[in-house]
């Protein structure tokens, strides 16, 4: 099945302007509102025709689209714009896959944990919040999975700047 | 009778200083603490396996902190692991040395810029004895560290403080 097809699908129950259809390198792209991700979700999975039976990846982005303010020190500070999560659906049963993005406001980036939909998002959440500093609403044990959990601030946000020291080890060279 | 009987009664008698006979027996069983942690563990596997040997040297892997003489700090040194490095070393009765392997304990390596989660060389938290450069550092390299090493403990003494 095409994403246009599934599209189609999803048209039935949900109300068509909430979504963008982007195309993307290597398909298209489906933009989904924040808070009707989780029932979306349930739908992919549950749904005969569908059935994403599959979490492939789920990733945060930070999009660095908002304002970009020169701090004295030469770093920058980004002020507004979005960070998002992207997911790739795959259903095994109907060989057919699916990418749903949401943009998060910057500054509040709460989403709805998936990680009862497929289970495989559990890990994949705590990845995101370690690093962009995602708020996953509902996920059971939202902490650091990579970093130690008293580090502070958010790697790969594009205005990460490393602490000096961690527990009295100086962290720059 | 046995060997050691019939060298005796031979008058095979060795004299030295008691340093010399301490010092040839420490460094002739180096025992290694069982510990890796990235690439540069896996030479140091090569090393012990039976093309290079390291048993030949007495070290031999010892899978607890509180029996071995050594630890070859063998990769990466992130922040997290740090903490547990130093608990590890602290565990370790003296005397201990250590061998920093390969260029990120050395120094932090290819992560010494952009690594925020990298510790820029294990030498800020313990002391090093010997730098093995490389990345990673063949067996060969690992096994001249191992050497350098003997060499230190060879004149190091018992009971004079080091100069």
């Amino acid at each position: 099945m095409t994403v246009q097809e599934i599209f189609e699908i999803i048209k039935e129950k949900f109300n068509q302007e909430q979504f963008e259809l982007k195309p993307n390198i290597g398909g298209e792209i489906l933009i989904v509102p924040a808070k009707i991700l989780r029932e979306l979700c349930f739908f992919l999975r549950d749904d005969e025709r569908l059935s994403f039976d599959t979490l492939m990846n789920l990733s945060g982005v930070d999009l660095a689209d908002g304002e970009k303010k020169k701090l004295e020190d030469g770093t920058i500070e980004i002020v507004g714009g979005h960070l998002a999560t992207v997911y790739h659906l795959y259903s095994m049963k109907h060989n057919h896959k699916l990418t749903l993005k949401v943009l998060l406001p910057r500054e509040n980036p709460v989403v709805p944990s998936i990680e009862r939909v497929w289970r495989a998002a559990d890990w994949h959440e705590r990845e995101a919040y370690d690093m962009f500093g995602i708020i996953f609403e509902g996920h059971h044990n939202l902490k650091r999975i990579l970093l130690p959990d008293d580090w502070e601030g958010y790697p790969l946000r594009k205005d990460y700047k490393v602490q000096e020291f961690y527990q009295g080890m100086k962290v720059p060279y | 009778m046995g060997i050691l009987d019939k060298e005796f009664t031979e008058s095979n008698i060795v004299i030295t200083k008691f340093d010399d006979l301490m010092n040839w027996a420490r460094l002739s069983s180096l025992w290694q603490m069982t510990f890796g942690l990235a690439c540069c563990a896996i030479e140091m596997m090569a090393t012990s396996a039976s093309h290079y040997d390291f048993d030949r040297f007495g070290v031999i892997p010892r899978p607890s902190p509180r029996q071995a003489d050594i630890i070859i700090i063998s990769g990466t040194v992130t922040l997290k692991m740090a903490l547990r490095i130093k608990r590890l070393y602290e565990q370790m009765p003296e005397p201990k040395y250590i061998i920093s392997m390969g260029s990120c304990a050395n120094c932090g390596g290819p992560y010494w810029n952009h690594g925020y989660h990298v510790l820029k060389g294990v030498d800020r938290i313990i002391p090093v004895d010997v730098y093995v450069p490389g990345c990673p550092p063949r067996p060969e390299a690992l096994l001249e560290g191992l050497l350098k090493l003997q060499e230190k403990i060879r004149n190091q003494s018992l009971v004079k403080k080091p100069v």
